[in-house]
């Protein structure tokens, strides 16, 4: 008997660990939460070093000196509200409506691209202050895990592009949806990347 | 029969080894008592060991599948009690050695004093590319790849590194320690003995690296002053322009002395490391890559 | 602006008569082969059967073979290192010069570990756990091919710089502030931050991919009790790798800034901080030592079942101890700088931290011996291999417990007591794991086996090469000479040191004797043909033909028992097995991104260690466009017939018959 066929047609079955092989749906969802705790466990260790290094300051400039609360907090609303919005698109793509896909992703992209905006002309205004990575250790520190954040919210921008020519041009088929599927866990990753990073190094690094 | 047989070849090879300046031979109370940590610790594991090994090989030979004599259980795969000695064996032994090892990083942590009634000798020690710096703070003298110090008196090191890490080692005195740019580490090591030692880098710092060792001559106390008092007579001073001199690299110096030492260098020394990056320095990495 | 970044003909070390010997060596090697394979006409061939391919059993031998080539690459290395120590005693040189021998001794440990010893188990697991599990493919075939193909990149960059450029200076763990800009201005360690970012991500992958593999695709029936012990293993290794690799991500990224962009994590200056690459390195560092030795404690498991013609005694005990040393490998990697000057109280507890993996593996050591206990042991050679494994590794283990006493760590610290432990697990554990592998799977794979008498040769070669190569350099350890010497004065030393250099000598005899046995095994396949069972094996990959077809199982076996083919076997005779329902079988179509990927991975490479900054960019797009190409293809599985499995089948079934 063919356990997969047994499963879609809803026979019991003596355990779920020796139902056999699974669907590829749940494989693939399966095999990108394992890749996005892999990722989480490289922001990690880049938390590691930034708490490591904190206070590292080498008579340069600290975190209280230098960041900026009010753009912080438009870059936070952004990309929760592209989270949102993120979360709409997939409602979308379960009813199968393109403009409904195509409306989410715009809004999800213009919010990420927003985000990643302010983050540069964050990163630009610091620079321009003197307080460049080369300037202390702390400030390496906290260019590489945001810029880490912000590398991925770039690639991520890019998949999103790429997935809506694949929507325009293949329709919904199994594959696109897993990759969209994929796509939403991504996002939404980053975002639970972005509230550490947002109370570690905003909230916690203006305390003394 | 066998198995002592087997231990006094184990302990024959080892005194061989112990011969010739290595840990085997200690001439400290800190060496000394970490050979016998290490005894200990593979006395109790050796207890274990052996067995194992013959226990290995006597059953893979019993049980050959051309011995006729011994029993097939082909079905014998799981037994409560069997279990629970193999799990019971390797713990206990671990509850030893862990004792041990417990005990022991904490009565020879290297930064704990030596107990003693003679007060210690101050050395601070800076590896260097790729030489060792022993500064004598209290006796405001220097040494350079040679470490003269009174046997039968503690000696407590404070070490750092100018830049690369290295690793503070004098096999038969005991305990080594890294050198870190920046950081200060502590040590306590003793000689019981007059006598002559060698000191090595046990840490891989680079090129000139396998000339990075020096020799410890512990010396009778009035030898000691008396050492000091010609020291202070003859040689350079280790003042800022000395020690940036002294700080490029170069293999294989001969040991020489300062008369005088620059009064805290060495926290200087320690803290230099890190004071901010100038954008000169800068310019001048990329200038030498480029030579590169 | 140079178009060619820092590169130029000074570059290539034309006054370095060895370097160019082996350099010039490698190329016409390569060139040769590359020729008589256009010429004979197997390039379509190897393009659709290997390069391409993205069956799991292809990519796993294709690993293997990597892993050979680069371990001739490796021990030629050890070979200098053993020849250089040998002579230069007293106010001798040597042979090598520093500048070489660093070269030598860091180009060895980075190769052994990650293009030798990884591509060996990673091989192992690619080709025997879908087959295992009784399933037909990993979880993401072509990204399988990915991975294999960026490790083949890593290994080609490391390989470049032999001849163009140098390698780190550094040691294999490379650590800072040495490895810094300040201190190594020169490109080694770009070569060696770059071939480990770029296989480190095809690796990551693999473990990615595997776990899936294990966790989602088995045979219906294959609860995880009753997975074998292999599996668990490779699910410990592969969990270990997704929660490993990424640290050192990290932490190599960290250098790579710090070495391109000025930043100052590990520095000197700017207040960085050498001691947390050391941390974050070991936080890797000592999971991979179980990524690596797990898998084989797996192959060791089966091979030792297999032979003494008995169940695994105590696999529950046994999965208990894979699964605890997996979690606690990440509890213990302070005991590689005791020597830092932390707190007794740190040290104490990640002594006794360490000691206390020894337990599970100490239950492991007793279960296969009770697993021989009771059997009727067959020695073929992978079981020679297993227990001369088991034999060796209780020595290795018993120094390695040493070490984590603090007291005792704080005198043999660096020392080369400390490389001959590490030796006596690597290769008594992991090496000895994976030949054993090799002779047991080999006919698997190919459907002959491997030819006996060279098999033996070669194990007696490495047994008793270990014990003369490593033995003086525990006693060394203890007579106070540290690792990486480039010479030294103390003659005492010096008699140890050429012991350990015939030792090497000894195993290069059981190297060549493993690639004799190889060559005189295919010369002579038609004696040694075997069916899909030739061992009387126990777990499923012995249920199909050898070698196994693209889809593994026509029908995906139904499990019902632990080491079911064998209770499948015993029941064969009283039961009569109902005939099969053939049905259409998907299989993943070939697929040229993976080679296209490496090919960009190596010129991104390249041109970054070089500061080619034009070519980077190019590579990069490249990649991306391979990607978003691979993204829009249409078709990607290929369908098997019926009639072709029936075919197929019954062929396998009548074999089997005979």
């Amino acid at each position: 008997m063919n356990v997969t066929a047994a499963v879609e047609a809803g026979e019991p079955l003596p355990s779920a660990s020796e139902a056999g092989p699974a669907p590829k749906r749940v494989v693939v969802a399966y095999g990108f939460w394992i890749f996005l705790l892999s990722d989480i466990v490289m922001f990690s260790a880049l938390f590691a070093s930034y708490a490591v290094l904190r206070h590292a300051t080498a008579g340069g400039p600290s975190g209280a000196q230098l960041f900026n609360q009010t753009r912080v907090a438009i870059e936070t609303a952004c990309l929760l509200a592209s989270s949102y919005t993120c979360g709409l698109m997939a409602l979308a793509v379960n009813s199968r409506s393109r403009l409904g896909t195509y409306v989410g992703a715009l809004l999800t992209f213009v919010l990420g691209a927003a985000f990643l905006a302010l983050e540069i002309r964050e990163f630009a205004d610091m620079i321009a202050q003197g307080a460049s990575p080369q300037r202390s250790a702390f400030l390496s520190s906290f260019f590489a895990l945001v810029g880490c954040h912000g590398v991925h919210v770039a690639a991520g921008l890019v998949w999103l592009a790429a997935m809506m020519a694949q929507v325009a041009v293949k329709g919904f088929r199994p594959a696109v949806l897993r990759r969209l599927q994929c796509f939403s866990l991504f996002w939404h990753a980053l975002d639970i990347v972005w509230v550490g990073l947002f109370t570690v190094v905003y909230l916690m690094g203006v305390t003394p | 029969m066998r198995l002592r047989l087997l231990a006094t070849s184990l302990i024959s090879a080892l005194t061989l080894a112990g011969c010739s300046e290595g840990v085997l031979s200690p001439q400290g109370p800190i060496a000394s008592a970490e050979r016998q940590v290490l005894f200990n610790s593979l006395g109790i594991m050796l207890a274990i060991v052996i067995p194992t090994i013959l226990a290995t090989l006597g059953v893979a030979f019993w049980f050959r599948s051309s011995n006729r004599r011994a029993r097939y259980r082909p079905d014998f795969e799981y037994s409560g009690r069997l279990e629970l000695l193999v799990w019971s064996i390797p713990a206990m032994t671990v509850l030893l050695v862990g004792g041990v090892a417990w005990v022991g990083a904490h009565d020879l942590d290297p930064g704990k004093p030596i107990a003693s009634t003679i007060d210690p000798v101050r050395v601070q020690v800076v590896s260097l590319d790729w030489k060792w710096l022993f500064i004598y703070p209290d006796q405001g003298i220097a040494s350079v790849n040679r470490l003269t110090i009174p046997a039968g008196t503690p000696v407590s090191f404070e070490l750092t590194s100018s830049g690369v890490m290295n690793s503070f080692f004098v096999p038969q005195l005991g305990s080594q320690i890294y050198t870190m740019a920046g950081m200060m580490t502590r040590l306590h090591l003793q000689a019981d003995h007059p006598g002559t030692y060698r000191g090595l880098s046990a840490q891989y710092s680079g090129e000139g690296f396998a000339d990075m060792r020096f020799a410890v001559d512990a010396v009778p106390e009035a030898a000691f002053s008396q050492w000091v008092n010609a020291t202070r007579d003859a040689g350079p001073m280790l003042d800022a322009q000395a020690y940036d001199d002294l700080a490029k690299p170069s293999e294989a110096i001969a040991p020489f002395t300062y008369r005088g030492v620059a009064s805290d260098l060495f926290n200087q020394i320690v803290s230099l490391a890190a004071e901010p990056n100038d954008p000169a320095r800068l310019a001048d990495l990329a200038t030498q890559r480029t030579d590169k | 602006m140079n178009l060619l970044g820092k590169l130029d003909w000074s570059a290539i070390p034309f006054d370095q008569p060895i370097i160019m010997g082996a350099g010039a060596f490698m190329v016409l090697a390569i060139v040769g082969i590359l020729s008589w394979v256009t010429l004979k006409g197997y390039v379509p061939y190897l393009w659709r059967e290997w390069i391409t391919s993205v069956d799991h059993k292809r990519i796993g031998v294709m690993y293997f073979l990597l892993a050979l080539v680069m371990l001739l690459r490796g021990f030629s290395d050890a070979i200098m290192m053993r020849a250089q120590q040998a002579v230069a005693a007293g106010g001798a040189q040597g042979y090598l010069p520093p500048e070489h021998f660093d070269q030598v001794f860091s180009a060895h440990g980075t190769i052994m570990i990650f293009f030798v010893a990884m591509p060996f188990v990673i091989g192992l697991m690619n080709f025997v756990l879908p087959l295992q599990l009784g399933v037909r493919d990993v979880a993401f075939p072509t990204l399988n091919s990915v991975s294999f193909w960026l490790t083949a990149s890593g290994v080609l960059l490391i390989n470049i710089s032999l001849v163009v450029g140098e390698f780190a200076k550094t040691g294999w763990i490379a650590y800072p502030p040495l490895s810094e800009l300040q201190f190594s201005p020169g490109v080694g360690v770009d070569y060696y931050l770059w071939s480990l970012q770029i296989s480190g991500v095809g690796t990551l992958l693999t473990g990615i991919n595997f776990v899936t593999t294990i966790l989602k695709l088995r045979a219906p029936g294959m609860g995880y009790m009753r997975m074998p012990v292999f599996c668990w293993t490779s699910l410990a290794a592969n969990l270990l790798i997704v929660a490993a690799f990424p640290v050192l991500t990290a932490t190599l990224g960290m250098l790579l800034l710090d070495r391109y962009l000025g930043f100052h994590f590990f520095t000197v200056d700017g207040q960085g901080n050498a001691m947390m690459y050391v941390n974050l390195f070991w936080v890797w560092g000592h999971p991979e030592v179980y990524i690596l030795i797990l898998p084989p404690f797996g192959i060791f498991s089966e091979v030792v079942s297999t032979f003494s013609g008995k169940p695994l005694f105590g696999y529950r005990s046994m999965v208990a101890a894979t699964m605890a040393i997996c979690v606690l490998s990440f509890l213990v990697w302070l005991h590689h700088f005791f020597t830092m000057g932390a707190s007794a109280d740190v040290n104490g507890f990640f002594g006794i931290m360490t000691m206390i993996i020894a337990v599970p593996t100490g239950v492991k050591v007793f279960n296969w011996l009770f697993t021989m206990y009771g059997g009727r042991v067959r020695f073929e050679v992978p079981i020679l291999w297993s227990i001369g494994f088991m034999v060796t590794f209780v020595i290795g283990g018993m120094t390695g417990v040493l070490m984590a006493v603090p007291p005792a760590d704080f005198q043999l610290h660096n020392s080369l007591f400390l490389v001959a432990h590490f030796h006596n697990v690597i290769i008594g554990g992991v090496v000895f794991g994976v030949m054993a592998g090799y002779n047991y799977w080999f006919p698997k794979a190919f459907g002959f086996k491997l030819d006996e008498r060279w098999g033996r040769a070669s194990f007696w070669c490495w047994l008793i090469g270990f014990y003369v190569a490593f033995m003086p350099l525990y006693v060394l350890g203890l007579m106070g000479m540290t690792r990486r010497m480039q010479h030294y004065d103390n003659p005492a030393w010096q008699p140890w040191l050429v012991v350990a250099a015939i030792g090497t000598v000894i195993i290069l005899g059981g190297i060549v004797s493993q690639i004799v046995q190889l060559v005189v095994s295919i010369r002579h396949r038609d004696r040694l043909r075997v069916t899909g069972d030739p061992w009387n094996g126990r777990t499923l990959e012995w249920s199909t033909a050898s070698p196994p077809p693209a889809w593994n199982f026509a029908v995906l076996p139904q499990v019902a028992e632990r080491d079911n083919y064998w209770v499948t076997k015993q029941r064969a005779n009283a039961e009569q097995v109902p005939p099969l329902q053939y049905e259409p079988i998907e299989t993943p179509k070939n697929s040229p991104v993976g080679f296209v990927n490496a090919f960009f991975a190596v010129a991104i490479g390249f041109a970054l260690i070089w500061h080619i900054w034009w070519m980077a960019g190019l590579g990069l797009f490249g990649t991306f466009l391979t990607i978003l190409i691979f993204a829009f293809r249409d078709e990607d599985e290929t369908e098997v017939p019926e009639a072709q499995l029936a075919q197929f089948d019954r062929a396998h079934q009548s074999e089997v018959a005979i």
